[in-house]
């Protein structure tokens, strides 16, 4: 196709573009576009750009507080930490390239939240994935997991920044749709942080990093659209990673600013040069005019379309200081990295691209970025499931075997195959990584820690939107409380099918709201995230996951926590239970799907109050030094948590349990709002319990041996725990 | 005490190592970046870990043609004092300067842990002689091609001369171990003067101080009195 050829809506259809939207560009240029241009349209307007379809709803979330720096809308958020120092983080997704070529789609993912993150100043201290695929014994799975976590790994061991944590699990509806989101947090001065805003007309553009190729041209698109069983055909718009290159750019770009010589910065992520020259200039208020001849490529004859929509790795676009010209080119030749001035901010409030002596591109930005499509798409919630009584889902199953079962799923076994296969010590500031509540990453230098966690409950945000949705912000919450820290803000990755099916939308909109109100009362705003809809193949969607990814402060990182019993004959408490209680909420829980064989049912309601007072408590008490260990209980309920608590610490415990027809509902029910917390002292921690007017009571005793004695009958030894819990894996991995 | 760290373009343990270094010495050591072909005299030089120079091709194949690799060898041939660590290890195998090489892992992954390493008794090393012989340390390792090998006539005269200086060990909180299939279960060992030594894994990794050990600082602070 030429260049100057004009395009007609057949080939507006094909990047995605609606025939609305085409009569919209029609209208705004008030002519016919041509290829580059119609390109840029349409990767401007895509859902993964624009967020047309969700936007209307992420405004409703709060954003707010007195410690957000930089809310949603910069490469990252910013929040404050005290004393000078801010940190910088955000989530993102790599879901479509990961499904075509899962090391390179996951590596790349890493690469492009990295470059979210150093591109606002801050040096990334820490790497979290949330992962979700197929079944277990689905054909593609075993591929796919070995892929990602490879490409993850490669990506970030290669880096140098540690991966200290994260999720994964598994379910049928990710067979042909698998989720790969990557986080990373940063640490920066809090008055150094560096924005995209492009300032100054006649300061010159530069381009840095890697030379521009072929590869992922219009990924923003595709990871806009349904799935097919021609997916395996897109495999060339995957991008393709090199960390190290990733690394020099890391480190150039941190030199550079540190040297005060930049005034504007943006990674060329989704959508490339178009989509970091677009944003640059309209948040400006101002035009770009930029020549692609100047633009370094390592392919022959690319036309203006395929540069402007390439997504190459490892590049940059920034806006220098033009007093500071010479001592930023040393400092990327020093990094043997490209280093071009390819054109100038102007005042005209155009992209205007120049290519062979020719004008391949004028356009107005207004267009691009303000009068991107809205939509206020219709949504049609489905019925809410019914709530499952106890007495439904109990069979007669023993409590241990019940125990083993769980422990040993893919739902619930150690993530130690995976985990091992990323550095995790690597700046040597780790202080907890994949294994227990929430990571525990130092702020170097000080005596602070940051903690982090990403959560989320798909199956609960499938069967009740809104409950879903505020409890992965209420177990990232507890996550967080649990270590000592502090929760100070979150970012959210927002996974769904496609929002132009009705119930899929009602999805979004619940969970949005879910999550709006959970961060609003645990005082937790939003400050990024990103939105990944079309999770489909062949018409079957994924079951929702907003990821929430959560980050805190503890001042003092010697009175942190860990999961893990730390000491014989010490009481554990249970907090956020009666003592009274003899029974659980099972409905939806992994215990109805493993051992009753139901999946679905009403998840167990979030209370915010109560996840509120027993989140505060538990960290307040940690940093009094009350509180050895504590643990959130979630997935699986009070005995797996326990479980986990023992294997951790290597001590076995004995457990008091209550006189009831639901034994199994009481262990493996997941109620909300609950922790389990190891203390010296169970007459003083009581009274401080009830001093406070929350629930919570003794429900066992660390012991000196290696088992798990569960009332008067039932005894499991920790070695057949830990046997099966460390070997599933491995032998699905094998 | 003068220490020289030495940095490529994808080391990434350079700064962990000045931390801990300084930590023991309350001196920084000098960071020199890899186009430097001269070097003020140093005492002890350190190769870091990291992906020198992405390791796209043999791991440390590239860095061991750099300057300051020149410059580091002239030091080691006046019986200078090298320590190398994972990739910093690789990058004295690529030299030539210790013998054999290291692979890939046998499971062909990346592997990050804690293991066990036991002293070998009969070492022959300055740098290692204040510590007790057979003495078992724990220390994390992570890398992808650590699985060290060597012909069998450089791996009998590394057991004649006393330059093996750790295996991997079995113990209670790791079990049986050998987390790479390295011949013999060497994680470490020395040049034929006792001077140089290459290691797997990362001793600035455990130096206390929120580290789940603090034997890699009791190794770097023996090293550091041994070349004193």
């Amino acid at each position: 196709m030429l260049e100057n050829t004009e395009m007609r809506f057949a080939d507006a259809e094909a990047m995605g573009l609606s025939h609305d939207e085409w009569l919209l560009i029609l209208k705004r240029l008030d002519r016919t576009p041509n290829l580059c241009e119609l390109g840029i349209f349409s990767a401007m307007w895509s859902e993964h750009c624009s967020y047309k379809s969700s936007k209307k709803w992420l405004k409703t979330l709060p954003t707010t507080g007195p410690q957000v720096i930089q809310g949603p809308g910069e490469n990252a958020g910013v929040v404050d930490i005290g004393d000078g120092l801010a940190t910088v983080f955000k989530i993102e997704s790599h879901n479509h390239p990961s499904y075509i070529e899962p090391y390179q789609g996951a590596a790349t993912g890493v690469g492009g939240i990295l470059r979210d993150v150093f591109t606002m100043g801050a040096r990334p201290i820490a790497l979290l994935n949330a992962l979700r695929f197929g079944e277990e014994d689905h054909q593609k799975t075993k591929h796919l997991v070995s892929g990602v976590t490879a490409g993850i790994g490669g990506y970030g061991n290669c880096i140098g920044i540690p991966t200290v944590g994260g999720e994964v699990n598994f379910h049928k509806s990710y067979n042909g749709n698998i989720l790969v989101n990557a986080m990373a947090v940063g640490l920066a001065h809090a008055d150094r942080i560096f924005y995209s805003a492009a300032n100054g007309a006649g300061n010159p553009v530069i381009y840095v990093g890697a030379k521009t190729g072929r590869d992922g041209i219009h990924g923003a698109t595709m990871a806009s659209t349904e799935f097919s069983d021609e997916t395996e055909s897109k495999r060339p718009t995957v991008q393709v990673g090199d960390p190290f290159t990733g690394k020099l750019l890391m480190e150039a770009c941190l030199e550079l600013m540190a040297a005060e010589a930049v005034l504007s910065i943006q990674d060329m992520g989704a959508a490339g040069l178009t989509s970091s020259s677009v944003e640059m200039a309209s948040k400006g208020g101002l035009g770009m005019e930029i020549d692609l001849d100047l633009v370094p490529v390592r392919e022959t004859q690319m036309s203006a379309y395929e540069i402007m929509l390439s997504e190459s790795q490892e590049r940059m676009l920034m806006v220098i200081d033009p007093d500071q010209a010479e001592t930023a080119r040393a400092i990327f030749d020093r990094w043997d990295l490209d280093f071009m001035p390819i054109g100038r901010v102007t005042d005209t409030q155009r992209l205007v691209l120049l290519k062979d002596g020719g004008v391949a591109c004028d356009i107005p930005l207004a267009p691009l970025v303000d009068d991107a499509p809205e939509y206020d798409r219709p949504y049609r919630p489905n019925e809410l499931q019914p709530v499952l009584t106890s007495g439904s889902l109990i069979c007669d199953f023993p409590v241990k075997d019940a125990l083993i079962k769980l422990m040993s799923s893919a739902d619930l076994a150690s993530r130690r195959w995976i985990y091992e296969q990323y550095d995790s010590d690597v700046m040597a500031d780790t202080l907890a990584a994949s294994g227990g509540d929430a990571a525990l990453v130092r702020v170097h230098g000080t005596n602070k820690a940051l903690a982090i966690s990403t959560d989320c409950t798909p199956r609960y945000v499938e069967a009740d939107p809104f409950e879903g949705g505020a409890q992965a912000v209420a177990e990232a919450w507890r996550n967080i409380c649990a270590t000592g820290a502090k929760p100070l803000g979150v970012t959210n990755n927002l996974n769904f099918g496609n929002p132009e099916k009705q119930d899929i939308m009602a999805q979004i909109v619940g969970a949005i709201n879910g999550m709006g109100k959970a961060c609003k009362v645990l005082d937790t705003p939003v400050v990024s995230g990103n939105v990944s809809l079309y999770n489909e193949t062949d018409s079957m969607a994924i079951q929702p996951c907003p990821v929430i990814g959560m980050v805190g402060l503890i001042d003092e990182w010697e009175t942190a926590v860990g999961i893990g019993f730390t000491s014989v004959g010490e009481a554990i408490f249970v907090i956020g239970q009666p003592a009274d209680c003899a029974d659980g909420w099972l409905g939806n829980s992994v215990f109805a799907k493993l051992v009753a064989g139901r999946e679905g049912g009403a998840p167990p309601p979030v209370d915010l109050d109560a996840e509120k007072a027993h989140g505060q408590f538990v960290r307040e008490q940690i940093v009094l030094g009350q509180i050895k260990a504590a643990h959130d209980i979630s997935d699986g309920g009070l005995l797996v948590a326990l479980a986990e608590m023992a294997l951790s610490g290597n001590l076995g415990a004995d457990i008091n349990i209550p006189e009831s027809d639901t034994l199994l509902a009481w262990a493996f029910g997941e109620d909300q709002a609950r922790f389990l917390v190891q203390v010296e002292d169970a007459v003083k921690f009581q009274a401080l319990l009830d001093e406070h007017n929350l629930k919570g009571h003794q429900i066992g005793t660390t012991k000196d041996s290696q088992i798990l004695t569960v009332g008067p009958d039932v005894t499991i030894s920790l070695e057949e725990i830990r046997q099966c819990y460390e070997s599933k894996l491995p032998e699905m991995m094998a | 005490m003068r220490v020289a760290i030495l940095v490529f373009p994808g080391s990434n343990c350079d700064r962990d190592m000045m931390v801990a270094v300084e930590k023991i010495t309350g001196r920084r050591p000098a960071l020199v970046w890899h186009k430097d072909s001269q070097m003020d005299p140093v005492d002890l030089i350190i190769l870091p870990g990291g992906f020198s120079f992405g390791d796209y091709l043999r791991c440390g194949a590239l860095a061991a043609r750099t300057p300051v690799v020149e410059a580091m060898l002239d030091h080691a041939s006046r019986g200078g004092a090298v320590l190398g660590v994972c990739n910093g290890f690789q990058i004295l195998l690529e030299t030539g300067l210790l013998p054999g090489t290291l692979i890939r892992n046998e499971r062909l992954k990346f592997v990050c842990r804690s293991v066990n390493l036991q002293l070998q008794p009969d070492h022959g090393s300055p740098l290692l002689s204040t510590l007790d012989p057979g003495h078992s340390l724990t220390i994390p390792i992570a890398h992808n091609e650590g699985n060290y090998f060597a012909q069998e006539d450089d791996l009998e005269m590394l057991k004649q001369n006393g330059q093996i200086a750790f295996k991997y060990t079995a113990s209670p909180a790791f079990g049986p171990d050998n987390p790479n299939g390295a011949t013999d279960d060497i994680a470490g060992i020395l040049s034929s003067n006792g001077r140089v030594l290459g290691m797997m894994p990362h001793p600035e990794r455990a130096i206390g101080n929120g580290h789940p050990s603090s034997d890699g600082k009791l190794l770097l602070r023996a090293i550091l009195q041994g070349v004193a």
